[in-house]
């Protein structure tokens, strides 16, 4: 059981919780070291930034504290950085430049100590710079400053990486430049040897950065590695999360609600399986623009609509314009008739795509009828069917028998020209709804 | 894939010799295979049910069925598994047993999966028991079991290759007569409504489409993986 503490009790604790010291996110000018600093000790910002350009004369002193300081001390966690005031910086590196005049005015004589102390400045900096870059801290704080956007902290991370490796090496240049450059100055002889000793011994140095550094930089990318795949399967399991409980759970409760209802629990268990069909493995093509899409969502409409189940077949597939549009609602015609009057629970729809003409039928075993004896009035069949595949060209037929069912046979012929991608390409498969009885 | 486009026959399919038909059921989801078993309990004896890969093989041997009821999709391999295993084990003699293969899925790459790898029929879940009965009495006696939807399949397959060079015309070309039968398998209609519309007999149907059967499953490797290559089954 976790003790989770009263609003009374947080407060006695952020109370007594002694001030950490924190680099300033607002005031920062360089690294916000400064800045902390000064809101730590309650001084005035201006007086700690002067002490530290000062304290460079001091065989940069200055640079080393402020160096071991970003190192060290964690950066504040409460809100975004402000952009730095550069112009801010202006002053400061003034004042340094002074300092140093001064320092290389009055001290003159003390040549040596002073160059190797500025060379262990540099280093310490170098040193400095790798260190931060590779403590896991600052990857975390992009994390902990941004909880709302767990992407961003990857997009951060990802771009971090080329910032990271450029001071990187930058950081490595330093060191070795200031190993070599104090090898040099404290080497009795001042020839070509001692600067071939400065650089094995940069070399080495920078050696024990890397395996000092290299573990802890492993893990780090192994772990933003792990977080970034753990990312992804999380995003799909919630996809498919989310589908089930959008579509499938509801169906669900739905059938359980009409369970007294055959007819409109075959209807939801059809919509929801064709749904999830469709989700589950069909690629995806537009109804306006492909023949066998636009077929399909008719097929699905009819059994919406009527709550039966149409079988449909389609082989082959092209692009739709105006004819072949006609074509598509002259079958949904067929399908509704078939649906309405035929009084079954399975309507088959068949269609061709041949390189000279479309075909589709229509077919149900339902009661059939006598054409002979439809009267002149009804314009369903009249209009919707043979009327309109006239008009575009086509042809219907329609042939019937009462007690053994109907079956429409549309043809439209087409022209090579606009057929479309050609063999090389046909619609990956007959579209897959399910057909059946449903009563398993 | 729906019911077998037979009519479903009247009463208890049977054996010539008057014996029941022995029906082997492969499914990883216990209670689909009590589901099946009680409805196919009235038509046919069920002899024996595995739920795995390995279950199955050795349970086929054991018992020697004659149809086995097979889902496609299971672990570790699923029905195209088990077919190869039985089919085309070593060491075991070639058991005269014949597959249906019995699955929710009707994507093509299952259904012309199972049939190249020697299923005598492809059925949906959603069928009802009478046209199971039907269908697994069908594959018994040796016919496939053709769905609209399997011929959709089929004529898609073949149609997308015939304007390209036929390695082995023999084998892998669909006559017309195939096709036209086809064509009306697809449309809906009965064996016995092919033959009224063909002029030919029920036999000639069923010789027919077994035949067209037999090419899908010997159709040479190449015209398989450009087939599947087009559909980006592969």
């Amino acid at each position: 059981m976790v003790h989770v503490p009263s609003a009374e009790e947080a407060a006695i604790t952020t109370a007594i919780e002694p001030p950490r010291l924190y680099r300033s996110r607002e005031q920062r000018v360089v690294a916000g070291v400064a800045a902390g600093i000064a809101h730590h000790l309650r001084l005035p910002v201006v007086g700690v930034r002067v002490a530290f350009v000062v304290l460079i004369g001091f065989s940069g002193l200055g640079v080393l504290l402020y160096a071991a300081f970003w190192a060290v001390v964690p950066p504040a966690t409460a809100g975004p950085p402000k952009r730095r005031d550069l112009g801010e910086l202006l002053p400061f590196v003034a004042i340094g430049l002074g300092v140093i005049l001064i320092q290389v005015l009055v001290f003159e004589s003390s040549g040596v100590s002073a160059t190797a102390g500025w060379l262990v400045a540099v280093i310490a900096v170098g040193t400095g710079i790798i260190w931060h870059q590779s403590a896991p801290e600052r990857r975390r704080a992009w994390r902990e400053t941004l909880p709302q956007v767990p992407w961003l902290g990857a997009v951060v991370d990802e771009s971090d990486r080329r910032a990271f490796l450029l001071r990187f090496i930058g950081g490595g240049l330093l060191v070795a430049v200031g190993v070599i450059g104090v090898v040099a100055v404290y080497s009795p002889r001042g020839d070509f040897a001692a600067v071939v000793n400065g650089v094995i011994f940069a070399l080495v140095g920078l050696a024990g950065v890397g395996v000092v550094t290299a573990p802890v930089l492993w893990r780090t990318f192994n772990q933003l590695r792990a977080e970034r795949e753990g990312r992804v399967r999380e995003q799909e399991r919630a996809e498919l999360a989310a589908m089930i409980h959008d579509q499938v759970l509801h169906t669900l409760a739905l059938i359980q609600r009409n369970a007294a209802d055959p007819k409109a629990v075959q209807r939801l268990a059809r919509g929801q399986e064709r749904t999830l069909r469709n989700w589950l493995y069909k690629p995806t093509a537009s109804p306006t623009e492909r023949f066998a899409a636009a077929l399909e969502q008719v097929a699905a409409e009819v059994e919406d609509t009527f709550g039966l189940s149409v079988e449909a077949v389609v082989v082959g597939d092209r692009g739709t314009d105006e004819r072949v549009g006609a074509l598509v609602a002259a079958t949904r015609e067929a399908l509704v008739n078939a649906a309405r009057h035929a009084g079954v629970q399975t309507v088959s729809l068949y269609a061709e795509v041949e390189p000279e003409q479309l075909s589709v039928f229509v077919r149900d075993r339902g009661a059939g009828f006598d054409p002979a004896r439809v009267g002149d009035h009804r314009h369903g069949v009249r209009g919707s069917i043979v009327g309109r595949m006239r008009r575009h060209g086509g042809r219907a037929e329609i042939i019937s028998t009462p007690g053994s069912g109907t079956e429409v046979r549309l043809t439209l012929p087409v022209g090579p020209e606009n057929r479309q991608p050609g063999p090389q390409s046909p619609r990956p498969t007959p579209e897959r709804r399910q057909p059946g009885e449903g009563q398993t | 894939m729906s019911e077998p486009t037979s009519q479903p026959a009247g009463g208890a399919p049977e054996q010539p010799d008057g014996r029941r038909l022995r029906v082997f059921l492969v499914d990883d989801h216990a209670m689909f295979r009590t589901g099946v078993r009680a409805e196919l309990g009235a038509h046919v004896d069920v002899v024996g049910e595995a739920s795995t890969v390995a279950e199955a093989v050795s349970g086929i041997a054991a018992v020697g069925p004659d149809v086995v009821l097979l889902d496609v999709h299971m672990p570790d391999g699923g029905g195209r598994a088990v077919l190869d295993a039985v089919l085309r084990g070593s060491g075991v003699a070639r058991p005269s047993v014949r597959f249906l293969a019995l699955s929710v899925s009707d994507a093509a790459e299952d259904v012309i999966g199972l049939i190249r790898a020697g299923a005598r029929g492809y059925v949906t879940k959603t069928i009802s028991p009478d046209d199971l009965a039907a269908a697994i009495q069908r594959v018994a006696d040796g016919d496939a079991v053709f769905s609209p939807r399997l011929a959709g399949f089929v004529l898609d397959a073949f149609a997308a290759r015939s304007d390209t060079p036929v390695v082995d015309p023999e084998l892998d070309q669909l006559t017309n007569r195939e096709r036209e039968v086809l064509r009306l398998l697809a449309r809906g209609y009965a064996y016995k409504e092919i033959a009224k519309e063909l002029f030919i007999s029920i036999k000639t149907v069923e010789t027919h489409v077994s035949n067209v059967l037999r090419k899908l499953q010997m159709s040479n490797r190449y015209e398989l993986s450009r087939w599947a290559a087009d559909r980006r089954l592969i």
